[in-house]
């Protein structure tokens, strides 16, 4: 086999190697042990984290489907007052959007937080503090965003937010800006979890867990992170651009003075429908695993497989006009589209032919996750067919828009989605409980959920095909549409009473544990089936096959005796092995960060600053801001300290080093990830710039001289030179101390970026162009909006540099802060000369 | 309440006229095919789970995915895709250019409807309801007062949106005479539920009767009757579908010999009448040929000729007529119109009275 890295693949054939003292076991439970009492709290192991966020989401679940109970009941009869027009469009703009915002993605996120590094046989994930501050913004966001609805404050113009309905105009009081709140947090929060993930799928792995050995759940999380990135800039811009239009009268969407409606459309489709594949295909992953597991048997078409994850993710982003076949799109887009919305199916069928070939190729075995997985496969057919039909033009006239949408989508969402999430509830449980569910309760779980997610849904495609529309509070009578509504609102309890049948179960059953779990109750063949404790399994073993467990029984002895890589903690630290991106070759030893209250601290005043600017207290939200900056300055001061030792032994003989920077090091890899994630958001912002161009290019009007700009690009590549000296020089320094003069350069290139701003947004207000005044003056301020957020970054990340420097922890020839700071002050530079270039050659004088 | 606009059998799957029926030919043949698609892979998944030994080999491979998950629907597929583009094309025809218009503006919650002449020109308002002839396309030109809307009569056609800062057009047409129910089908804020209206097909001699007798109406009326004749006139020039002349004469005899099918006051007519104008009424709501001139709200001029009040909601009699201006918050709550509780039932009597016989 070639190799990757020049790592030499008959070291592997030392594995596995002798056993290893029980000492270092003790050693390892120590270095990884939680703390106690209140302290638990600052938690950052993934056990931990992981636990809390798959409860947290689930809480939302149970949440957001009591309010669709609350809807049913409304709706089971016509014209009555059970909830009253207003708590009734609270109701299901709060249940949309808690269940895709505060229940989907984060509930896969979290599944992925717990389950990923024991797959991968990593000790955690790799940025645990990071996982930590996602959890608490999200978990302290969601709270008070679902609160709001006790107080009447709770947004009410659908989770799509369609302005200008949503408008301040149509909307004056804060019940949006609760909405707008809310979804920053998990806007945040996803973004820092699939930086996670796709750091810790490329880079965690367990030795020789090459990228076509890995599990499905890793390759589907691996697609669902990059989804993330890639949609999640486009919603952070619009509820940017919608927030400013409502407290600054920015006019984005307004058509009265150059805006445009639609233009929230496109940018919230463009995140809103590869959502829904976002959510369903870290399900597909589960599925795909526990298909195997059930049936006892391989997966069948792995590769096929893994190619429908990946061409799901990659067609998703060209359907997000399918939302908008009923806004008069031009014929060609609407064919475009629609041929996009086919074929996304295709994929689709691939996976449910994969599903039934490993299930006849196997033995089925009639346990509770059997059971669902096979009800998800049949849910999520019927789903899939109903798509294709609103995937067809005309149809969809009719169609979209009314309850026949309805019934799709949650036949989409709870086939794709809830019944495999329940499927892994069952199949996974028993690494974090002590005792087992009860798999006779679980099928009548399973049998009134199927049941009642049928009668409450099925009928709905006639209700809409009889005309009645999404989104209303009642409907008159004598339309026929009683009878079908009563059975609905029936159905919905009876899914109901199967999920709490479920809680009750848990109650009974579930006893959290990080130690003497109840194992691996269905017979799975991956990885986090081996013994674990806190620290992960005891050493990190060699993988040689998709299934080790069922092709090495013995491995798990092996792995307990410590016979395989990093069978102890190389420097006393929390640490984990990082591998090649490939062939998972040993790379070296990251170390990891321990407990600590910081990420906690900034997530709590990352909410209070967004609480503070939806109520508009601006000084405490300033306040909060400060408090929330510090801590996350705080949290990293501990990181990257210079280490005593080079390089250590990870078994085997086999030697490398500790903590590298550069290129191969994780760190710039999650750099290069929000990288993406930052110019992502510049790409929309300069999308809707044209775009609204395109609609009203009668409000364009000629940008400042030539000469102006030609100095503010001058002077952002000076930055450029700047930043990048300073690396140069700090190298210069190898085996002395770093001086002041790099991160002197960093500043001034800081600085210069600040010098270059000033004169854009100066030179475009001296043309009499102003943000409020239509559509070119807030699309092109908004430009500079994006770009002052980074450079303010880019300062406090030149002035943490300099703090580090005086407290002599800057390490020479490198240092991953410096590379960290030069590389985003250089990318500022670049992402200024974009956003002062375009629109002002663009177009044209 | 309105019987037999809505209901069963369900209005998308009985269409009443052109442009509805070919997409109802493809609705039942996508039913046909989900159902189909269902049982096969229910089938799949029996064989693969319980099925004979021979059927489970055949599944269990990679063979079966390419021919299942792959040549399968991609076959089926690309099969849809092009009826659906076909279609799709014969549905969005280009615009001829001398279709009837009438444009359609959502607002927050019922819909204005003004009837246009060939140059575009508004030549009659009304609220809520439509009338078109059988057999003609009409092309709507939607429009939006404040937010999004959309406009959807599933008997007729599919829905469109109306978008603020936009115009969007839509063809329908009628093949049988009958009263059909709409919806705003794009959510629009509170009373997004109850924002309802009605289009009445009639045979093309009945359309043209009721288009006259409007006309008339409002050439009777004060004030701007000259003009709304002009107007008239002029459309004749080139008119819907009736001969040029014939028209204008009809217009021209309406307007200056038989003037008045102006309502004659009864009981407490006379008393509503002040009171429409003296308690508010007027500043929203529109009456040709009275000193009510309001633009905020429906056009009452035809209100007693409606099929519906408060937006395709409540049967329009005297009774419901006085329940709508007495207590219109409870009834659709939020709604733009103040519930007039401080008015006496008699008063509220006179108003009423006064409003039905405006036709």
């Amino acid at each position: 086999m070639r190799s990757e890295t020049g790592f030499d693949h008959s070291l592997y054939d030392r594995f596995p190697t002798a056993r290893r003292p029980q000492s270092e076991v003790d050693e390892l439970e120590e270095i990884w042990n939680a703390p106690k009492g209140w302290r638990r709290l600052t938690a950052v192991n993934n056990n931990y984290v992981g636990f809390w966020y798959v409860v947290t989401a689930f809480g939302f679940f149970l949440a957001a489907g009591i309010l669709a109970l609350g809807m049913r009941v409304q709706l089971a009869a016509p014209m009555q007052d059970f909830l009253g027009v207003d708590t009734y469009n609270q109701f299901f703009t709060m249940h949309g959007t808690v269940m895709m915002f505060l229940f989907a993605v984060p509930m896969v996120e979290a599944i992925g937080v717990m389950l990923l590094p024991q797959m991968l046989a990593a000790r955690d994930l790799p940025f645990p503090r990071l996982s930590a501050y996602a959890y608490w913004a999200y978990a302290v966001g969601g709270t008070l965003f679902f609160l709001s609805l006790f107080v009447g404050l709770a947004p009410d113009g659908g989770w799509f937010m369609y302005p200008p309905l949503t408008s301040i105009a149509f909307s004056p009081d804060i019940n949006t800006d609760f909405w707008l709140l809310g979804i920053g947090f998990i806007e945040i929060s996803a973004i820092a979890g699939a930086i996670e993930i796709i750091v810790g799928v490329l880079r965690t792995r367990a030795p020789g867990m090459t990228l076509d050995k890995m599990p499905m759940f890793a390759w589907a999380m691996l697609v669902f992170a990059v989804m993330i990135v890639v949609a999640f800039p486009s919603v952070i811009l619009c509820t940017m651009l919608l927030e400013i239009e409502r407290a600054f009268n920015w006019p984005f969407f307004d058509a009265t003075r150059g805006g445009d409606p639609l233009l929230w459309q496109h940018l919230f489709w463009f995140f809103g429908h590869p959502e829904v594949y976002i959510i369903f295909i870290p399900a597909a992953g589960l599925m795909s695993m526990m298909v195997a597991s059930v049936a006892r048997t391989k997966l069948v078409g792995y590769r096929l497989n893994v190619l429908a994850l990946v061409a799901t993710g990659f067609i998703s982003f060209g359907v997000w006009a399918h939302h908008m076949f009923t806004t008069d799109m031009p014929r060609v887009s609407a064919g475009y589209f629609s041929a996009a919305s086919m074929a996304v199916s295709l994929p689709a069928g691939i996976q449910v032919f994969c599903w039934i070939a490993t299930l006849a190729s196997g033995k089925i075995k009639w346990t509770t996750p059997a059971l669902f997985v096979v009800g998800s496969v049949v849910i999520f057919t019927m789903g899939g067919l109903t798509g294709v039909m609103v995937g067809m033009v005309p149809f969809d006239w009719q169609a979209h828009d009314t309850y026949f949408i309805v019934a799709h989508l949650h036949y989409v969402l709870m086939g794709g989605m809830v019944f495999p999430m329940f499927a892994a509830f069952y199949h996974w449980h028993g690494m974090t409980s002590s005792r087992a569910l009860s798999d006779k309760v679980g099928k009548w779980v399973f049998g009134l959920m199927f049941a009642g997610l049928h009668i409450t849904f099925l009928p709905m495609h006639l209700t809409g095909l009889m005309g009645m529309p999404r989104r209303v509070y009642t409907y008159l009578p004598g339309r026929d549409l009683d009878l079908l509504n009563m059975i609905s609102t029936v159905g919905a309890f009876v899914l109901a009473s199967g999920v709490l049948l479920f809680l009750v179960d848990c109650a009974r059953n579930f006893r959290f544990t990080t130690t003497d779990d109840a194992g691996n109750l269905y017979d799975g063949g991956t990885l986090e089936w081996l013994p674990t404790g806190l620290y992960s399994t005891r050493s990190i073993p060699l993988v040689r096959s998709r299934e080790p467990l069922w092709d090495r029984p013995e491995i798990s002895r092996e792995v307990e005796e410590g016979r395989y890589f990093l069978p102890y903690s190389a420097t006393g630290n929390r640490e984990t092995l990082i591998t090649s991106t490939v062939m998972a070759e040993p790379q070296y030893i990251q170390l990891m960060p321990g407990p600590s209250r910081w990420p906690m601290s900034a997530a709590i005043f990352t909410a209070g600053f967004f609480l503070s600017l939806t109520v508009k207290a601006y000084p405490f939200a300033i306040f909060c801001g400060i408090i929330a900056v510090v801590s996350t300055l705080r949290w990293l001061w501990e990181t990257d300290r210079p280490i005593r030792q080079d390089t250590a032994d990870i078994g085997g003989g086999i030697e490398v080093p500790i903590a590298i920077t550069g290129p191969q090091s994780h760190g710039w890899w999650a750099l290069n990830t929000l990288m993406v994630v930052i110019g992502m958001i510049g790409f929309m912002a300069l999308f809707a710039y044209f775009y609204l161009f395109g609609i009203n290019p009668e409000v364009w009007s000629a940008p400042p001289p030539l000469r102006q700009t030609a100095v503010i690009v001058a002077l952002e590549v000076a930055a450029l030179a700047a930043a990048w000296g300073g690396r140069r020089v700090l190298a210069a320094r190898e085996g002395k101390q770093a001086g002041d003069l790099p991160w002197v350069l960093e500043a001034l290139a800081a600085a210069l970026l600040v010098g270059a701003l000033y004169l854009d947004i100066i030179g475009w207000l001296g043309t009499g162009l102003s943000p409020t005044l239509n559509g070119m003056g807030a699309t092109v301020f908004m430009l500079t909006v994006l770009q002052a957020q980074v450079v303010i970054i880019a300062c406090i990340m030149a002035a943490y540099l300099a703090l580090r420097e005086a407290r002599g922890i800057m390490t020479t020839p490198t240092n991953v802060t410096m590379d960290i700071v030069r590389r985003f002050i250089m990318f500022c530079a670049v992402q200024g000369m974009v956003f002062t270039i375009v629109p002002r050659v663009f177009p044209g004088g | 309440m309105i019987d037999a606009l809505w209901g069963w059998p369900p209005p998308v799957l009985d269409p009443a006229g052109p442009y509805a029926a070919k997409v109802t030919t493809l609705a039942w043949s996508l039913f046909a095919l989900g159902v189909i698609v269902t049982l096969i892979v229910i089938a799949a998944l029996w064989a693969a789970i319980k099925g004979p030994p021979r059927v489970q080999a055949m599944l269990g491979g990679e063979r079966a995915i390419w021919i299942g998950g792959v040549a399968f629907p991609g076959i089926v597929l690309t099969a849809l895709l092009i009826w659906g583009l076909t279609l799709t094309a014969t549905l969005t025809d280009p615009i001829e250019g001398d279709e009837m218009r009438i444009r359609v503006t959502g607002e927050m919650w019922w819909f204005r409807v003004q009837y246009l002449d060939d140059q575009g020109r508004v030549i009659m308002e009304d609220a809520n309801e439509i009338h078109i002839p059988v057999g003609q396309p009409v092309l709507l030109e939607l429009e939006s007062g404040d937010v999004i809307h959309s406009f959807w009569v599933p008997h007729l056609s599919g829905k469109k949106d109306m978008i603020p800062g936009r115009r969007t057009l839509l063809l329908v047409e009628a093949d049988r005479p009958g009263e059909f129910g709409g919806v705003c089908a794009e959510y629009c804020g509170a009373q997004h539920a109850l924002m309802g209206f009605v289009a009445v097909a009639h045979e093309p001699a009945a359309w043209r009767e009721w288009r006259d007798a409007r006309l008339a109406r409002l050439a009777a009326a004060d004030g701007p009757i000259e003009t709304e004749l002009d107007i008239a006139r002029t459309a004749a020039d080139n008119s819907f579908d009736a001969p040029a002349d014939a028209l204008a004469i009809e217009a021209e005899r309406a307007g200056a010999i038989s003037p008045l099918p102006v309502p004659v006051a009864t009981g407490d007519a006379p008393l509503g009448r002040r009171l429409f104008m003296d308690v508010g009424c007027a500043a929203c709501h529109r009456v040709a040929g009275t000193e009510a001139n309001g633009l905020a709200g429906p056009d009452l001029t035809h209100v007693g000729s409606r099929l519906t009040l408060g937006a395709g909601i409540l049967p329009n009699h005297l009774g419901t007529m006085m329940g709508w201006i007495g207590d219109s918050q409870s009834i659709k709550p939020g709604n733009r119109m103040p519930s007039y509780d401080m008015l006496s039932a008699e008063e509220l009597e006179a108003i009423a009275l006064w409003l039905e016989q405006q036709k």
